[in-house]
């Protein structure tokens, strides 16, 4: 598993959930709020897929952490290893 | 009291039989009905009347996905009904737009997908959406409509059973009638096919129709009628006081001239002749008609062994002596659409005000002698000359009866 791994699976998820963007030039330093059409419910949703389709938990206080594909890569890289 | 005279002067709707009333209109007076067979969860194979318009000719996939089945039905014939009406959307005041939808119910769909899906995780309810309560509360199909339409004004859905239909559009033209609204979305959407429980409900009542031939299933009046089939679709009317309709010279489709509604007060699920013929003589007062002066009564009769004879009786008291009077029926062809259903019998019947033509029920081979009507229209057309006036029955579990007469503005 690489921070790319995860920014894919990221990346896969935002399809399912924000189907109208355009994923093909995604910033990975820049937020994601920023330049895709997300809000919190949204978000929520990342949440409930990354729990649905990979057992991982993100506490609401650590929601501030998928706030880009890096930051996603960063933190969500040793809760994927640890499984 | 603003005025007392409201027409329709839009309509838009999805059935088995067509996404638009000229496709609709075609499909009755050819006498072809569309009812499928669909896999329902838990109970394999059922017939159901499915609708096939495209939700992202006005939704974007993230709507869609984030809203419901009668939402989206919802805003494709509120947008339909705005394109037929020819106002000039861009510039309607949207706080003076009210939106009223009959729904038989809502919240079932949703509520099923979501014990199925976390029965997937041992039933851990930290995977329950937090999409379900906006998609549940009752107000859904609404409220949708106004998100996707930027409809600042006042949002209802009309919970009233199989008469939510007509209910929606009577909601219409009072709040019209008290000046509250200068323009209504109003009629009925169902989603009821995507939810087993109408279907298992209906199975546990002995009341879920079974045909080896899909087509054949719904058949009112016929001696070998076994049920009800159920099926999913909307449609949704712009209402408009007359004043206003002629001053921006708008087509009207037909002037809503009589109503009523009332409650058989007897039982939860049979229904009462008695109450329904004092429904439809409440409508006909209101609209000071004669039963003469009807031309065509679109039943509500829904194919089961026991309704259909009730209401056959309740409309011979009334109308047995009218000889221009023809009856008909539209479920025949795509099923019982729940909550859409009097909206969409309704405007399957507005185009004989153009044609003259009397659209039959179908699949009646034999015709039970309990359900013998002087003018029943069976599978084919009648050329009747000139409709004036239509009586629109819709009755629904609880109790509740509603009758909406409409006419041709020019036969005043």
């Amino acid at each position: 598993m690489t921070k790319d791994d995860i920014k894919k699976i990221v990346l896969d998820i935002i399809e399912e959930i924000a189907p109208d963007e355009d994923l093909s030039d995604v910033k990975p330093d820049v937020r994601l709020r920023d330049q895709l059409d997300l809000d919190s419910m949204d978000f929520l949703d990342i949440v409930m897929e990354l729990r649905k389709q990979h057992g991982i938990e993100v506490p609401e206080e650590e929601y501030p952490e998928l706030a880009s594909l890096d930051s996603c890569a960063n933190y969500l890289l040793p809760k994927f290893e640890a499984k | 009291m603003v005025s007392s005279r409201i027409v329709i002067t839009g309509v838009g709707l999805t059935s088995p039989i067509g996404d638009s009333l000229p496709e609709m209109r075609e499909n009755l007076l050819a006498g072809r009905g569309q009812v499928e067979r669909i896999d329902m969860r838990y109970m394999g194979q059922v017939l159901a009347g499915g609708c096939h318009y495209d939700p992202l000719k006005y939704q974007r996939k993230k709507e869609v996905r984030i809203g419901t089945r009668a939402g989206s039905i919802g805003i494709y014939c509120a947008r339909e009904a705005i394109a037929d009406s020819g106002l000039d959307w861009e510039n309607v005041p949207r706080n003076r737009v009210g939106v009223y939808v009959g729904t038989t119910e809502h919240g079932n769909v949703e509520t099923e997908n979501e014990i199925y899906n976390i029965s997937q995780f041992d039933y851990d309810t930290k995977y329950w959406t937090h999409h379900h309560n906006p998609r549940t509360v009752a107000n859904n199909p609404a409220g949708e409509i106004t998100i996707n339409m930027g409809i600042t004004g006042p949002h209802l859905a009309i919970g009233a059973a199989c008469a939510a239909g007509n209910a929606g559009l009577i909601q219409g033209l009072q709040m019209l009638r008290l000046g509250e609204v200068d323009l209504a979305i109003c009629g009925g959407v169902s989603e009821s096919i995507h939810t087993f429980g109408i279907f298992a409900g209906f199975k546990s009542q002995g009341a879920l129709a079974e045909h080896e031939d899909p087509n054949k299933a719904s058949r009112p009046f016929d001696v070998d009628r076994n049920g009800i089939v159920v099926s999913e679709g909307g449609a949704l009317y712009t209402l408009e006081r007359l004043e206003d309709a002629q001053k921006r010279g708008a087509r009207i489709l037909a002037e809503i001239v009589g109503y009523s509604i009332n409650s058989d007060a007897t039982d939860y699920v049979l229904p009462n002749p008695e109450r329904q013929v004092e429904c439809m003589n409440a409508a006909l007062a209101k609209a000071q008609f004669a039963p003469g002066d009807i031309d065509i009564v679109n039943t509500h009769a829904t194919s089961t062994p026991q309704g259909d004879i009730q209401e056959c009786k309740a409309v011979r008291d009334i109308f047995g002596n009218c000889p221009n009077t023809y009856v008909n029926n539209t479920k025949s062809y795509i099923g019982h659409a729940m909550g859409a259903a009097g909206a969409l019998e309704l405007a399957g019947n507005l185009p004989s005000f153009e044609d003259g033509l009397v659209h039959p029920t179908i699949n009646v081979d034999k015709l039970d002698p309990q359900c013998e009507l002087s003018n029943l229209v069976l599978n084919k057309p009648v050329e009747h000359g000139k409709v004036r006036a239509i009586l629109n029955n819709s009755f629904g579990m609880l109790g509740i009866n509603s009758s909406l007469i409409v006419r041709k503005m020019d036969a005043a």
